[in-house]
C-alpha cells in the first residue's frame, strides 16, 4: 500500500495528447451548450461574463506572470500596454459610417476599418465570405495590436531594463501613465478621440472567441517556457550574475522576455476593448496593475495554471459571488454597512491575507498535469484513511493542552503589554548627552 | 618549453573609490596548467576573477585571451586623480565585453558561494549553460521546429553526460538547492563545463571540503582538465589540494603580487610565510 | 516685469506643491533608506488622511480634529507597518513589495466605499486659505506656509537623526540592516520610528495639499505618492534633503508647464524626469553607489 503510494505513476505522452484534446472540446462543448441554453435574464448569464472576463485575465495575467514570475522581471506596466492594444484595436475597426458619429469633436485622421474592408472585399455583409472576411480583419487588427504594443513595449525597454528591481517598476508604472496621458492627450484626439470614448467597433458576443483565442496564446507562451530560451529566463529570475557568467545575454533576453509579454498582453487588451464594447484610458490605471499583480500572486508566481486559475476566482468573485456584499442583505436581515464598495473591501482584505499568510499563492510554482491529477485521486482515500486515523489522536491532543496554553496567554498577558508600552513610550526622546551616558553605560555593563 | 599561452592578465589594477582591491597583478595560463592563485583572505584574488570575467570593469590593465584582448581600461574620469596604481599611461584602448561575451569566448566559472539557479532542477541547471550555443531562434525554439528539437535532444544528451561524469544523473530532477553541499559544487563545476570553456575559473572549489572529498576533487580537476582539453586557474586556501595539482601558483597579499613560482618555491618563500603567518616585530 | 507677473503665480504654486510633496517624499526615502521597501501605500495614506479630517470635521472643531489627523495617520502608518511588513521581514523584498501593494489597494477600496466614489470637499482652514498678495500676486496663505514649515522639519529631522541615539540606530540600521541587528538595534523599534515619522510628515502634507486641492477622491493619494517617490529617487533614494530638492524641482517645474498650457503632459513630465535621471544617474542627486558583491 505505501510502496503505491510513494511511486507516482506516469502516463504515456499519448495519452496526455487525448486527455488534453477531450478536455479541451468537451471545456468548449460545454459552454457552447450552456451559451444556448441560459437565457440572458436568467441570473446564471453572469457566467458568460465570468467566463469572458476571465479568459481575457487570464492571458494578461499569464504574460505578467511571464515578466515577473518567469524572469524575475517585477515590471508594473502591464495597464499601459493593455491599453495600447485595446486602442490600436479600436482605432482601425470603427466602421467608416460610424467615425463622425464616434469621432464627435475631432476630425477622424484614419479613414478607413480593416474588418470593414475585408467584409466589402470578400463578398460584402450578409454573405459567408463578408463574415468571414470580418473574422480575418478582427483576428488581423488583434495580431497589430499586439505587434504595435510589442513595439512600443521594445522601445521602452531600451532604458527601463537596464534598471534594478525596484527601480524598474517604478519606471514602468511611469512609462504607464505617460501612455495614458497621451492616449487622452487633446493633440491626438483626430487619432485616439481624446479623452472621449471609442466604440461602434466589431466585438464578439460568444464566451467561445476570447477562451479560445486566450487557450491558443496562453499555449504559445507555455511552449516558450519550456524551450531553452524560458529556461533562460528562469535562469535570470534565480541568479542573474549566475546567469550571465554562463553565457545568457541578459539584456537580449530581458528584451526578449519584455516584448514577447507585451505582445500578449497587447493582444488582451484588444480583447478587452472587444468585451467592454467601448474603450477609454482612464480605467487603465496603475491600480488595474495592482490587480493584475494580486492575481499572479494568488495563483503562484511563476505557475501558469495559477494564474490562469487566479484569474478565473479573481473574476467571479469580483462580478459574481461577492456581489450579495453590495446588496445591503445579510442572512435576510438589512445590513446599512453592506452598501456598494463593501465587496471591494471585504475582497481587498482576502487578498492581503493571502499575500500575508498563503505568499506561495493557489499552486506554487507547480504546474497543472495530468499525472499530478492521477496521482492525486489514486492516492487520496490512503491519505484520507491515514488523516481519520490520526485525527482522534490529534484532537485529543490540542484539547490536553488547550487549557494549559489560556492560562499561560493570560498570565504572561500584563508583562508583555507593559514591556511594549515601556518599549514605545521609554527611550524614544533621548538627547546628545543621554546617548552618550548611555554608551558609557553599555561599556561599563560589559 | 614553449607552451601555448590562453590567458593573460597585464596589469591589472582594480580600485573602488579610493580603495585598491587589485594592484598590478600580471600572471598568464598556459595550454593544459592548472595555475593557482592564492592568498589571505581579502587579498583581491576573487576581485581578479571577476576582472578577467568582465563582471567589474578595471581600472587600469588589460586582459587576452588566445592573444585577443578581452578586457581593457585605463583611469578615466573622477578616477584619473583617485588613481594610485601602476603604469598609468600604457593602456589606451577602453574595451570590456559583458560576461557572457566572454563566457562565449571560452572562458567559465564557478563562484565562491554556489550560485546555483534556486528555482530550477539540477539538470535544467546544466541545460542553461547550453543555452548560448543554441542556432535556433526563439521561434523555432518556441514552435518546435526540426532544427530545434534537434538541438534540444543534442543538448539534454551532452548534459546527461555531463550529469554522469559527475555521479549526478540520479539527482537530475531535484531542485539544485536540495543537493547535499559537496555536489552543489559539483553541479556548479558541470554547469561551467556545459559552456564548453578552454579556460576553467574555479573560485574555491574545495571549500567547506574534509580531506578525503579534497582530494577526490583534486583527482576530478586533473580528470577534466585532460579530458576537456583546457586550462584551470583556480582560487583555493586547502594548501593541500593547491600544492598536490598546481603546476604554477601566484600568491596575491593586499591586492599585490608577492610571489609566484612552483609550489616548492612557494613553499620556501619568506614574503608568503609572512603574508600568511605574520611576522615578529 | 510683464513675465515676471505672469510666471510668479505658477512658481508660488509649485513651491507650494513642492513643499508637499516634499513632506511626503521623506516618508518613502525614509521606508527606503531603511527596510528597501517602496511603500506604495504611503501616497493612500497620505489620501486617508485627508479624508479622516473630512470626516472628522463633521463632528468636530477644527482644532480637535487636526490634531487628531495627525494622531490617527500615525496610528494608521505604524498598523500598516505591524500588520503588512513585519511578519515578512525575511521574505523576499518582492514579497514585501507585493504586501505593499495590497495594502493600497485595500486603502484605495476603503476609500472608495466610505465616498461612495464622490469627491469629498476637505474642511476650509480659514487661517491657510486666506488670500494674500504676494508681489502683485494674489494667493492662499498656505503657499506662503508651506515652504517655511517644509523647512522647520526637515531641519528638525536632521538634527533629530544626527544628534539622537535613535537617528544613529536608523542611519546605522540604513546602512546595514543585519549587522546593526547583530550590534543590538532593536530592527522594530527603529522601524516604527520610521514610519512614526513618515506618516506624521504625510499627515501634515495632506492638510496642506488639500487646504490647496479641494476635492478628495479615493485615487486622490496615487499621483502626489508617485510624484513624492519620483522625487526621492530623483534626490537619491535614503537621502533626506535629496528627497526635499527633488520635490521642489518636481513642484515648481510641474506648474511651469501647466503655466505653459501644456496642462496634460504636468503629471508625464515627472515620469520623463525619472527616467531621465535613472538614465543619468540612477543613484539620484545625492545616492551613493552601491557596488554588487558576487
Amino acid at each position: 500500500m505505501t510502496e503505491e503510494r510513494l511511486t507516482a505513476r506516469c502516463l504515456s505522452k499519448k495519452t496526455k495528447y487525448i486527455l488534453s484534446a477531450a478536455a479541451i472540446i468537451a471545456v468548449l462543448a460545454l459552454v457552447w451548450v450552456l451559451e444556448q441554453n441560459i437565457p440572458p435574464t436568467s441570473s446564471w448569464s453572469m457566467l458568460f461574463t465570468v467566463i469572458k472576463k476571465g479568459a481575457i485575465y487570464s492571458l494578461v495575467v499569464v504574460s505578467m506572470n511571464l515578466l515577473n514570475g518567469f524572469t524575475g522581471l517585477f515590471s508594473l506596466g502591464q495597464a499601459g500596454f493593455m491599453l495600447i492594444g485595446a486602442y490600436a484595436y479600436a482605432i482601425f475597426a470603427i466602421p467608416v459610417e460610424a467615425k463622425d458619429s464616434v469621432y464627435q469633436y475631432y476630425e477622424p485622421l484614419i479613414g478607413f476599418s480593416v474588418p470593414e474592408m475585408l467584409t466589402n472585399a470578400m463578398g460584402g455583409a450578409g454573405t459567408v465570405g463578408g463574415t468571414l472576411g470580418e473574422y480575418l480583419g478582427v483576428i488581423i487588427l488583434m495580431l497589430f495590436a499586439g505587434l504595435v504594443t510589442a513595439g512600443i513595449a521594445f522601445l521602452i525597454g531600451l532604458p527601463v531594463l537596464r534598471l534594478k528591481s525596484d527601480y524598474l517598476a517604478i519606471a514602468s508604472l511611469g512609462f504607464a501613465e505617460i501612455i495614458r496621458t497621451i492616449f487622452q492627450w487633446d493633440g491626438l484626439g483626430s487619432v485616439t478621440n481624446g479623452s472621449n470614448l471609442l466604440r461602434k467597433f466589431p466585438t464578439f458576443s460568444s464566451s467561445l472567441f476570447p477562451l479560445i483565442v486566450s487557450g491558443l496564446c496562453i499555449a504559445i507562451i507555455v511552449l516558450l517556457i519550456n524551450s531553452s530560451y524560458g529556461r533562460a529566463f528562469k535562469a535570470i529570475r534565480d541568479d542573474e550574475i549566475a546567469a550571465e557568467a554562463m553565457g545568457v545575454n541578459l539584456f537580449k533576453h530581458k528584451q526578449l522576455s519584455f516584448v514577447i509579454s507585451s505582445f500578449f498582453t497587447g493582444i488582451g487588451g484588444a480583447m478587452l476593448a472587444m468585451f467592454q464594447a467601448t474603450v477609454n484610458a482612464t480605467p487603465f490605471t496603475s491600480n488595474m496593475t495592482y490587480e493584475l499583480l494580486l492575481i499572479v500572486v494568488i495563483g503562484g508566481i511563476g505557475s501558469v495554471t495559477g494564474s490562469v486559475i487566479g484569474s478565473f476566482l479573481f473574476i467571479a468573485c469580483s462580478e459574481w459571488w461577492l456581489r450579495f456584499l453590495d446588496e445591503g442583505q445579510f442572512l435576510g436581515m438589512d445590513a446599512d454597512f453592506m452598501r456598494p464598495g463593501f465587496r471591494k473591501v471585504v475582497f481587498a482584505l482576502i487578498i492581503i491575507c493571502i499575500v500575508l499568510f498563503y505568499s506561495r499563492g493557489i499552486m506554487g510554482t507547480r504546474e497543472f498535469s495530468w499525472d499530478g491529477v492521477f496521482n492525486f485521486f489514486r492516492t487520496l482515500p490512503t491519505r484520507l484513511v491515514a488523516f481519520f486515523k490520526a485525527l482522534p489522536g490529534r484532537l485529543v491532543a490540542f484539547f490536553k493542552a488547550l487549557p494549559g496554553r489560556i492560562v499561560k496567554f493570560f498570565k504572561t498577558l500584563p508583562s508583555r503589554i507593559s514591556g511594549k508600552v515601556k518599549k514605545l513610550t521609554g527611550k524614544t526622546k533621548n538627547s546628545k548627552n543621554n546617548h552618550i551616558n548611555n554608551t558609557d553605560k553599555r561599556e561599563e555593563a560589559q | 618549453m614553449s607552451k601555448e599561452n590562453v590567458l593573460r592578465v597585464s596589469d591589472i589594477t582594480m580600485q573602488f573609490g579610493g580603495v585598491v582591491a587589485v594592484d598590478d597583478l600580471s600572471l598568464e595560463v598556459n595550454k593544459g596548467e592548472i595555475i593557482g592563485l592564492i592568498g589571505p583572505n581579502g587579498a583581491g584574488k576573487t576581485t581578479a576573477f571577476n576582472v578577467i570575467t568582465g563582471v567589474y570593469a578595471p581600472t587600469n590593465g588589460a586582459v587576452a585571451l588566445n592573444g585577443e584582448v578581452i578586457v581593457e581600461n585605463h583611469p578615466q574620469g573622477k578616477m584619473k586623480n583617485l588613481y594610485k596604481g601602476k603604469n598609468d599611461g600604457k593602456y589606451k584602448d577602453v574595451k570590456v565585453l559583458t560576461p557572457d561575451k566572454i563566457t562565449k569566448l571560452g572562458v567559465a566559472r564557478t563562484f565562491q558561494n554556489i550560485r546555483l539557479y534556486k528555482g530550477m532542477t539540477v539538470f535544467e541547471n546544466v541545460l542553461v549553460a547550453m543555452h548560448m550555443n543554441l542556432e535556433s531562434g526563439i521561434f523555432g525554439a518556441t514552435f518546435r521546429s526540426g532544427k530545434a528539437k534537434r538541438e534540444e535532444a543534442q543538448m539534454r544528451e551532452d548534459a546527461m553526460n555531463l550529469l554522469r561524469m559527475f555521479d549526478l544523473e540520479k539527482n537530475k530532477d531535484d531542485l539544485a538547492t536540495s543537493l547535499p553541499y559537496g555536489k552543489q559544487r559539483h553541479l556548479e563545476i558541470a554547469r561551467a563545463l556545459a559552456t564548453k570553456p578552454k579556460l576553467l575559473l574555479l573560485d574555491e572549489p574545495a571549500a567547506g571540503m574534509n580531506p578525503q572529498e579534497s582530494a577526490e576533487l583534486m583527482r576530478l580537476v586533473e580528470r577534466i582538465r585532460d579530458e576537456f582539453d583546457l586550462s584551470v586557474l583556480m582560487i583555493e586556501h586547502h594548501m593541500q589540494v593547491v600544492m598536490g595539482i598546481c603546476e604554477r601558483i601566484y600568491v596575491l597579499d593586499y591586492g599585490a603580487l608577492i610571489a609566484q613560482g612552483n609550489p616548492e618555491e612557494i613553499q620556501n618563500n619568506p614574503r608568503v610565510i609572512e603574508a600568511y603567518l605574520g611576522v615578529d616585530d | 516685469m510683464e513675465l515676471l507677473s505672469k510666471w510668479l503665480p505658477y512658481i508660488l504654486a509649485g513651491i507650494s506643491v513642492g513643499g508637499q510633496y516634499a513632506l511626503i517624499a521623506i516618508g518613502y526615502t525614509m521606508v527606503y533608506g531603511i527596510l528597501r521597501l517602496i511603500n506604495f501605500a504611503h501616497g493612500d495614506m497620505f489620501m486617508i488622511a485627508g479624508l479622516m479630517a473630512v470626516y472628522l470635521a463633521t463632528a468636530l472643531p477644527l482644532y480637535i480634529t487636526l490634531p487628531l489627523v495627525l494622531v490617527l495617520t500615525v496610528m494608521l502608518g505604524c498598523t500598516i507597518e505591524v500588520v503588512a511588513y513585519r511578519p515578512l521581514r525575511t521574505a523576499p523584498r518582492m514579497s514585501i513589495m507585493i504586501s505593499a501593494i495590497g495594502v493600497s489597494y485595500f486603502l484605495q477600496n476603503l476609500a472608495l466605499y466610505a465616498t461612495g466614489g464622490l469627491a469629498q470637499t476637505y474642511p476650509k482652514i480659514e487661517w491657510l486659505a486666506r488670500t494674500v498678495n504676494v508681489f502683485g500676486a494674489s494667493t492662499k496663505m498656505v503657499t506662503l506656509v508651506t515652504p517655511v514649515l517644509v523647512i522647520v522639519l526637515v531641519v528638525a529631522l536632521v538634527m533629530l537623526i544626527k544628534y539622537t541615539k535613535i537617528g544613529m540606530a536608523m542611519r546605522a540600521v540604513s546602512r546595514d540592516f543585519e549587522t546593526s541587528q547583530l550590534m543590538g538595534i532593536d530592527i522594530n523599534r527603529v522601524i516604527t520610528v520610521t514610519f512614526v515619522i513618515g506618516s506624521f510628515l504625510a499627515a501634515i502634507g495632506s492638510i496642506l495639499y488639500f487646504t490647496n486641492y479641494t476635492g478628495i477622491m479615493p485615487t486622490s493619494g496615487g499621483m502626489p505618492g508617485l510624484k513624492a517617490f519620483v522625487a526621492a529617487v530623483f534626490g537619491g533614494i535614503g537621502s533626506i534633503p535629496g528627497a526635499v530638492i527633488g520635490a521642489f524641482v518636481i513642484g515648481i517645474c510641474e506648474n511651469l508647464i501647466k503655466g505653459a498650457n501644456l496642462t496634460t503632459f504636468s503629471d508625464a513630465f515627472t515620469f520623463v524626469l525619472l527616467i531621465i535621471i535613472l538614465m543619468v544617474k540612477p543613484t539620484g542627486l545625492f545616492g551613493e553607489k552601491n557596488i554588487d558583491k558576487v
